[in-house]
């Protein structure tokens, strides 16, 4: 009983120790006050309707989900093909190639987006939606492969055996087998990608431009220049954004379960 | 399942697999007739399971032919081969329910919907798994997934069927079940069926014949009764069924008389053996199966006597076995009846036993 609580307590603390910084933000963005400040001393919507309404976050918001939607689609394609290289392959130089894959993981963000910046300025892409996906891609594949790895890995090579043997052409089998079996992971692999495009900011601030900027680069050229708490308001909306997604996510996971395809 | 008349023939020759530089199979020829059931057996690791995966198309062997019918099959993808294989773990689609598993051969070949749906049914109803083919083969027991297995594979109508262990994952009572009804499937279908199994009971019961295979070799090519009366070699004889394998002995050859010499106290009476010509002073290996050997009564004559301590007594039901210390030999086994010897044969007292050569296994050593 009483070690029970103890573990209670300790849960407690870490979970409220996780969630405060979201916790002081969204208090803050219900603040009725032009001024961010916290604790708030009122109760107030406006500043979810400036959010909601204010161009700069709007044309943002869009780039961003366009950003997001391209760069994780095309970290997709790219990262599924380097999962089934590795795993079903045995090549010289495949532990670079692996390598190369979690290098994201190692280079830094502001590295990724600054590398790009001076290559744009080489290709003359600055200031385009094309070399913020690039860096997009770049930033997301590992997660994508990984998902997708993991997957490969986990299905039976018997099951892909069984369906040649029962007369499935090597296209049948993957169309037939190998897909279905790893859709949960690509999918799984695709959202957790959206979602780092979506808020990634570091390199996003290096790529971008006034008229390509992504949601949180707007977000920071606002709070440079106003102190009100229309910022807060977005990041609460960011945070409810990406709370519907990781359920979407859930929602997947539980997808796996009727599928059976985690049980072994 | 008009399979009757469809038996077709499998021929292996000279065929050695290597990996790196481990041979797993090692000029393997086997001839495997229309219809016939096969029976791959030996211990883990002995090839057979690589032998299965080269006939299937899975490996491809480093040097000799595979054949079906005559055809050579060494270039033929394992898609086309018209195998049809049944995996230890099944292997059922986890994303498809019961009817999709079943179909999915006759879809890739591109059957029409109504055929299709007929011949499901057909190979559910044989399988007695009617009504199941909305299920998901993951809410499905044991001996369920078994038969769906056996029915996806059985509904292509293969050349030859590949089992590869299919009962090992099963409990005790359900694989004496499903060899009854394995025996039935062959007998109904008529197919040729190459079984692979590590378990000696299940090839002797299922089999026309059994290749007993060791370290990628074929010890013995046999029908199941011969395997055990008469194996071909030390491994065999140990491998198949229990058996007491007794010092190397010495035979004394005296015109039709053989005396075995085990040690220098202990003299056994025997004969000719089957298949080996004898000459005198020859070492050879005498193996014994425990149900040949007695507790010495009134009615034996004096002749292949040997005395020894009861070490172990174990029940086992229908019989038990017990083991004997005999000074020079070692432990030695029998089987007796019931529970008799129990208490004949106490714990630690001496007793006499009879150990017959007519039905021993004797070998060159």
């Amino acid at each position: 009983m009483w070690r029970q609580t103890l573990f209670w307590v300790i849960v407690s603390c870490i979970l409220f120790y996780m969630t405060i910084p979201a916790i002081v933000v969204v208090m803050t963005s219900f603040n009725p006050g032009e001024i961010l400040s916290f604790p708030p001393n009122g109760f107030s919507l406006r500043w979810y309707e400036k959010a909601l309404t204010y161009p700069d976050f709007r044309g943002a918001f869009r780039t961003g989900l366009i950003v997001a939607l391209i760069s994780s689609t095309l970290a997709l394609v790219i990262g599924t093909s380097f999962a089934f290289l590795v795993v079903r392959y045995v090549f010289p130089g495949k532990n670079l190639l692996e390598g190369i894959l979690s290098s994201p993981l190692i280079i830094p963000h502001f590295t990724t987006g600054f590398g790009f910046l001076l290559l744009g300025a080489h290709l003359n892409l600055n200031q385009t939606l094309t070399i913020i996906i690039m860096t997009h891609v770049v930033l997301v594949l590992p997660f994508v492969a990984r998902a997708v790895y993991v997957s490969l890995l986990n299905i039976d090579p018997n099951f892909e055996r069984s369906a040649a043997n029962l007369g499935a052409s090597p296209f049948m089998v993957l169309s037939r087998i190998t897909v279905p079996l790893i859709i949960p992971g690509m999918a799984g692999g695709w959202l957790v990608a959206s979602i780092l495009s979506l808020t990634e900011f570091s390199a996003s601030l290096y790529v971008t431009a006034s008229r390509t900027q992504t949601l949180p680069v707007a977000m920071y050229n606002y709070i440079r220049e106003y102190t009100d708490p229309t910022v807060a308001a977005v990041s609460a909306l960011l945070i409810i954004a990406t709370m519907l997604i990781l359920m979407a996510a859930n929602h997947f996971l539980g997808l796996r379960k009727i599928l059976a395809i985690d049980s072994h | 399942m008009n399979t009757n008349n469809s038996g077709h023939s499998v021929d292996i020759v000279e065929v050695t697999k290597t990996f790196a530089n481990v041979t797993a199979v090692h000029k393997v020829s086997l001839n495997i007739r229309k219809g016939e059931f096969m029976t791959l057996l030996g211990p883990s690791g002995c090839g057979k399971t690589t032998l299965l995966n080269m006939v299937a198309g899975f490996e491809t062997q480093t040097s000799g032919a595979i054949r079906i019918d005559g055809k050579d099959i060494s270039d033929v993808p394992p898609f086309m081969r018209e195998t049809g294989m049944v995996f230890q773990s099944y292997a059922l689609f986890p994303h498809m329910n019961v009817f999709d598993n079943i179909a999915f051969g006759l879809r890739m070949r591109k059957l029409p919907a109504k055929e299709i749906k007929a011949e499901v049914e057909r190979a559910l109803d044989m399988m007695k798994l009617s009504g199941m083919e909305g299920r998901r083969v993951r809410q499905l027991s044991g001996g369920q997934q078994q038969r769906i297995a056996l029915a996806r594979a059985i509904v292509i109508r293969p050349k030859v069927l590949l089992l590869d262990e299919p009962l090992s994952a099963l409990d005790k009572n359900l694989r004496l079940q499903m060899q009854v009804e394995l025996k039935e499937l062959h007998q109904k279908t008529g197919l040729t069926t190459i079984f692979v199994t590590h378990d000696q009971g299940e090839a002797l019961s299922l089999s026309d014949r059994v290749v007993v295979m060791s370290r990628g070799e074929v010890q013995q090519v046999s029908a199941p009764i011969e395997l055990y009366t008469q194996p071909a070699n030390g491994f065999v004889a140990s491998f198949i069924g229990e058996i007491n394998a007794l010092p190397k002995a010495r035979c004394q050859k005296s015109g039709q008389d053989f005396r075995f010499e085990v040690c220098p106290e202990i003299s056994l009476n025997g004969r000719q053996p089957a298949r080996l010509e004898l000459k005198d002073g020859q070492m050879v290996h005498i193996f014994i199966r425990p149900e040949h050997i007695e507790i010495a009564g009134p009615r034996h004559n004096g002749a292949n006597i040997v005395k020894g301590n009861v070490a172990a007594h174990i029940y086992q039901g229908t019989h038990t076995q017990t083991r004997v210390n005999v000074p020079g030999i070692g432990l030695v086994e029998l089987r007796t009846k019931g529970a008799a010897a129990i208490d004949q044969a106490p714990l630690g007292s001496e007793i006499a036993l009879s150990v017959p050569l007519d039905e021993a296994v004797i070998l060159p050593a």
